[in-house]
């Protein structure tokens, strides 16, 4: 077994176990924490693909973890109105949530692509972050769900077998989808479409002269990755039982680049320690003063000049690239 | 005389008031090493991304296999069959040596949608990339990553790389430049060997390498073909000696 692949499974059982050992233990609120760090994850490896394996950084994924996030909000609060959405009686349910969640998220994915992905490099930034800003202020003046005080969920959606209000189980939905998106990037990445995706990134003349069309392949990526990190959102709204803007701001989307960056760009579990290191940040360093991003930028510094790998590179050593 | 595999008529191309393809006709056969010399700025790398479709074309056509392909992009002239080297070896840097003739083994087989499984244990597409890498010579490099290999390693990789698209023709721009004596015979070797599997359009400084290849060549200055022909009628015209080979070749 490799470096890397011991790495990550201790990773992963830690995250599954620790917000349990220390619910026995008399601190519940780890669960939370936990719950946090496995959607925020969810969110970066769908970045991941797009950023990490295509090279495609899209300033812009707030917007479709905010689209995703709405997507939960909405369903939950016409059920709890007892109104039709569309003409449709939706049920307040999870997996309705991340579906429609995910095919908006990937509607818009493809306009906003075909567009941003005629560009490259700072323009492919700046456009990515145009569209998300647009779908911010679009939030904003929406009345209809809040507007910019944002839209509250009294009463998350369900998942079949799970109670949803109890922390445990929030956890482990999340957790189990942070495993199937980890088992999905990581197939992704040695298949043939993660091949010509990765190497488009690094030389897309050549990937054209071998008679693959780069084009059509990052779309497909930037669409995929959009519907992965708008299905965290769903989740991050059901967790924070409340979705507004901020889950659309530029902000967010900078954060989810941190995750990466943090753990390790393109690495399968990178996000997953990204996340653990950003929560943990978060909560005790914000704990003890408000001027913890400054603290996180520090850290970030170190991580982009001593291990341009991330925490993977430095537990798990270089990305194998044969 | 067989048919030209890839036929160019009356190619022009004009950067501002620059004309840099000048009504450019050329034709290559199969079976034969079609070697194109010019002084630099002549406009051969021009010529050669106009044929793999890199640079659009102002006037002119350009038939490969009997086809018009003047208005393809690179990827669908690629699919079709032209095997392209560059200028400046153009490899997947982080890929192995294997992993990028595996890249063009999938483009051939159309298969770059496929989303679960994994490459490395996929014989049908390792197998026919390891055959490209024996036949020129990479075999015992495969896992090596391309950055990692020599200059002439690369180069050899890139003809790998075509002959696993297939090539129904190959464009190879400066293929022995930055070589040294050893491995300039050695792609020679290959190269001539190569011409079996299917023509070849050489750009090429080396006039040793150029006159022990090619079957035909033609001589480009200012964007214009000025001389074209057998190899050793070229070599004998007063004017090509006078324009490019210095009088002593």
């Amino acid at each position: 077994m490799t470096r890397e692949n011991v790495v990550s499974i201790v990773l992963l059982c830690g995250l599954l176990i620790l917000p349990f050992v220390a619910q026995a233990a008399g601190y519940p609120f780890y669960m939370t924490l936990a719950t946090r760090m496995a959607i925020l994850a969810v969110a970066a490896v769908g970045l991941n693909i797009a950023l990490g394996l295509g090279g495609l950084v899209s300033f812009g994924h707030a917007a479709f973890f905010g689209i995703g996030g709405y997507a939960a909000g909405v369903i939950a609060s016409h059920a709890m109105n007892g109104e039709h959405l569309l003409g449709f009686a939706v049920p307040a349910s999870m997996p309705v949530a991340w579906l429609i969640g995910m095919l908006a998220a990937g509607l818009v994915a493809i306009v906003t692509g075909l567009i941003s992905l005629r560009t490259s490099g700072v323009y492919f930034i700046m456009i990515t972050l145009a569209f998300a800003q647009m779908i911010y202020y679009f939030a904003i003046s929406w009345p209809a769900y809040g507007g910019e005080d944002g839209l509250s969920i009294a009463m998350r959606n369900s998942f079949p077998g799970a109670n949803t209000a109890r922390p445990s189980d929030l956890f482990l939905v999340s957790f189990a989808i942070l495993l199937v998106v980890l088992l999905f990037f990581w197939r992704l990445r040695d298949s043939r479409f993660g091949a010509a995706l990765q190497a488009a990134r690094q030389n897309e003349g050549r990937v054209a002269a071998v008679g693959i069309e780069p084009f059509p392949i990052r779309l497909v990526a930037f669409v995929l990755s959009a519907m992965i990190t708008a299905v965290a959102g769903a989740m991050y709204a059901e967790l924070n039982r409340f979705v507004s803007p901020s889950m659309l701001s530029w902000t967010m989307s900078g954060e989810l680049i941190v995750l990466i960056i943090l753990g390790g760009v393109g690495r399968v579990v990178g996000p997953v320690a990204g996340a653990f290191v950003f929560v943990v940040l978060e909560y005790w360093l914000g704990g003890l003063t408000e001027r913890w991003q400054f603290f996180l930028g520090l850290m970030l510094l170190a991580i982009v000049l001593f291990s341009p790998g991330g925490l993977m590179g430095l537990l798990a050593g270089k990305a194998r690239h044969d | 005389m067989t048919e030209a595999v890839l036929e160019i008529a009356g190619l022009c191309k004009r950067f501002g008031a620059l004309l840099a393809t000048d009504n450019v006709n050329l034709e290559l056969r199969a079976g034969e090493i079609h070697a194109l010399i010019g002084p630099n700025g002549a406009g051969k790398t021009t010529l050669m991304q106009q044929i793999s479709g890199v640079l659009s074309t102002d006037s002119g056509s350009i038939r490969f296999l009997g086809r018009d392909v003047s208005n393809l992009g690179v990827a669908a002239r690629a699919r079709l069959g032209l095997g392209r080297t560059f200028q400046i070896s153009s490899v997947i840097p982080e890929f192995s040596a294997l992993r990028n003739v595996m890249l063009a083994v999938q483009s051939r087989q159309g298969t770059s949608m496929r989303f679960f499984s994994s490459t490395r244990s996929d014989r049908s597409l390792i197998e026919p990339a390891m055959e490209n890498l024996v036949r020129v010579g990479l075999a015992d490099r495969a896992a090596t990553a391309a950055a990692e290999m020599s200059h002439g390693e690369r180069r050899r990789l890139e003809i790998a790389i075509a002959l696993a698209l297939d090539a129904k023709a190959f464009l190879l721009d400066e293929p022995m430049a930055g070589l040294g004596p050893e491995g300039t015979k050695a792609l020679t070797n290959l190269l001539s060997e190569l011409r079996n599997v299917a023509p070849i359009l050489l750009v090429e400084h080396d006039m040793d390498a150029v006159f022990s290849l090619a079957d035909c060549v033609s001589v480009l200055m200012s964007g214009r073909v000025i001389a074209s022909g057998p190899a050793d009628e070229i070599r004998k015209d007063a004017t090509v000696r006078t324009a490019y080979l210095g009088g002593g070749a």
